[in-house]
């Protein structure tokens, strides 16, 4: 039917409507990423709300859920950490036949390296919390690691020996902007209004109370909104009057031609920062850690592929002839603790899903999931009650630092 | 690459230097309320546009000094 339908010439059905702004909502949604799209979807499929605007300045999946190296996986370190992110998994895992929409969920096995004493011992202590709660996490030896990826130069005497892995068979990659589609085209169906190209603009709020927001296509009356972004969450929160813990930093990735498919899990090294997959069409997809100086510039550099190219090559010096076909920059919201800022917020009505710095995507469903429940009950969930605001003038910080400072 | 403006050794490329965040002023040592203290700690004005920072020049004179940089076009200035 694709194919008949493509030989025609005639135009492709729309997945999603572009309706007018109406004058009130029950929820506002800002951001039309994976984070405000499933937060909508839940809504509607869950709780049977569907009077909600999910408003984007740009388009959807056009940030962080579109700028991500698209890796998935469970195997953190707190057992917070491992407990939401399993769900997210599993969430994944029936995604495509729930919105029937191939997300090309790909569980093909992820690596983390660990090239001194501190970090293996850092990953079996992962691995034993992630055993404790049923998510396959083992370290391996150098042995299986270059069983497992051929090319990898596993031998002593490199400047960063390559001492064991942590290995999580569930982890692997998904098509990200198909997740994004996914959820747009399903809320949509279900009632959601999905504007794009409508920038919020000012947050009403009355004696701490949300009232209405207004955007570049006009006002809207409305007693919710979430923040549901990624790079603009400080400045958002601030039109509310909430100042966030969060310092926005660049991300650099890169992609390679593509090749035949030789490297069938994805690896990641925190000591080189650095981590690979290979993707369908054979891209070979880079990415590294955030930049340390807090930015909101999306621009390439030379440095950061001058930096992976040399780490990469510690790793596979068999690539070196490969040649970079594009790098792009995405903003990533850094919290003290590697944690996200989920939930309630002292003004009555305005709710934070934000600080998800480098491991944002691989969250989206079990977020959307969460943060709905929450919008349709008024009670927190208790997967996310340790990510609220409060904890950092309370000092509960989470500390995910030791799995998720580079570790994608 | 970002040019630094060290005011001991000139401009310099910023791999030499370390990026310590906002120039914030730390609360009254000696009347400390946790509140105040943990505002400082955690709290991020982290505004799009032009901020006074601190920066430390560890490959080189191994100074702590602020500049003024624009965060969205990584623009950088001396502080007056």
């Amino acid at each position: 039917m694709l194919v008949r339908h493509g030989l025609r010439n005639r135009p492709w059905p729309r997945a999603w409507r572009a309706p007018d702004l109406r004058a009130a909502y029950d929820v506002v949604i800002v951001g039309a990423g994976v984070h405000g799209l499933a937060t909508a979807y839940y809504l509607a499929r869950n709780f049977g709300v569907t009077n909600v605007a999910v408003i984007d300045k740009g388009y959807i999946g056009g940030g962080g859920s579109g700028r991500n190296t698209a890796i998935v996986r469970s195997n953190y370190l707190t057992p917070e950490g491992v407990a939401f992110y399993d769900r997210s998994v599993k969430l994944y895992e029936q995604l495509a036949a729930e919105l029937n929409f191939n997300v090309m969920f790909s569980q093909r096995g992820h690596l983390t390296l660990a090239h001194n004493d501190s970090s293996l011992r850092t990953m079996r202590w992962r691995a034993e919390v992630n055993k404790l709660q049923g998510v396959d996490s083992e370290v391996i030896g150098p042995d299986e690691i270059a069983r497992l990826v051929p090319f990898m130069d596993v031998s002593e005497h490199t400047r960063y020996p390559i001492l064991g892995a942590l290995y999580h068979p569930p982890g692997g990659t998904i098509r990200h902007d198909a997740v994004n589609w996914g959820y747009a085209r399903a809320a949509d169906a279900m009632g959601v209004e999905i504007h794009q190209q409508t920038e919020l603009l000012g947050i009403d709020v009355v004696d701490d109370e949300v009232v209405g927001v207004t955007t570049s296509r006009g006002h809207i009356s409305t007693p919710v909104v979430v923040n549901c972004t990624a790079g603009w969450s400080s400045l958002i929160s601030a039109m509310a009057g909430i100042t966030l813990p969060i310092s926005t930093h660049p991300l650099e990735a890169a992609v390679t031609e593509p090749v035949k498919p030789f490297l069938h899990t994805v690896v990641v090294s925190g000591t080189l920062h650095v981590y690979v997959s290979q993707t369908d069409r054979g891209e070979l997809v880079f990415g590294a850690s955030t930049d340390s100086v807090a930015s909101y510039s999306m621009r390439g550099s030379l440095a950061f592929c001058e930096e992976l190219a040399g780490h990469v090559l510690e790793l596979m010096p068999s690539l070196s002839k490969l040649r970079v076909l594009r790098q792009w920059a995405g903003l990533c919201d850094m919290t003290p603790d590697f944690s996200p800022v989920m939930g309630v917020t002292p003004v009555q009505g305005f709710l934070v899903d934000v600080g998800w710095g480098t491991y944002g995507f691989k969250a989206g469903p079990v977020s959307g999931e969460a943060m709905a429940e929450l919008i349709a009950t008024g009670k927190t969930p208790e997967m996310i009650a340790p990510f609220d605001l409060a904890r950092f003038p309370e000092g509960r910080l989470v500390g995910e630092k030791g799995a998720a400072a580079v570790g994608h | 690459m970002l040019l630094v403006p060290c005011p001991w050794c000139g401009p310099r490329g910023s791999a030499e230097f370390r990026f310590v965040g906002d120039a914030s002023s730390r609360p009254d040592a000696s009347a400390p309320k946790p509140d105040e203290w943990r505002a400082y700690l955690y709290a991020q004005a982290n505004e799009a546009d032009w901020t006074t920072e601190t920066w430390y020049h560890r490959a080189g004179c191994r100074r702590y000094f602020k500049v003024e940089r624009h965060r969205v076009s990584n623009e950088v200035r001396s502080a007056p």
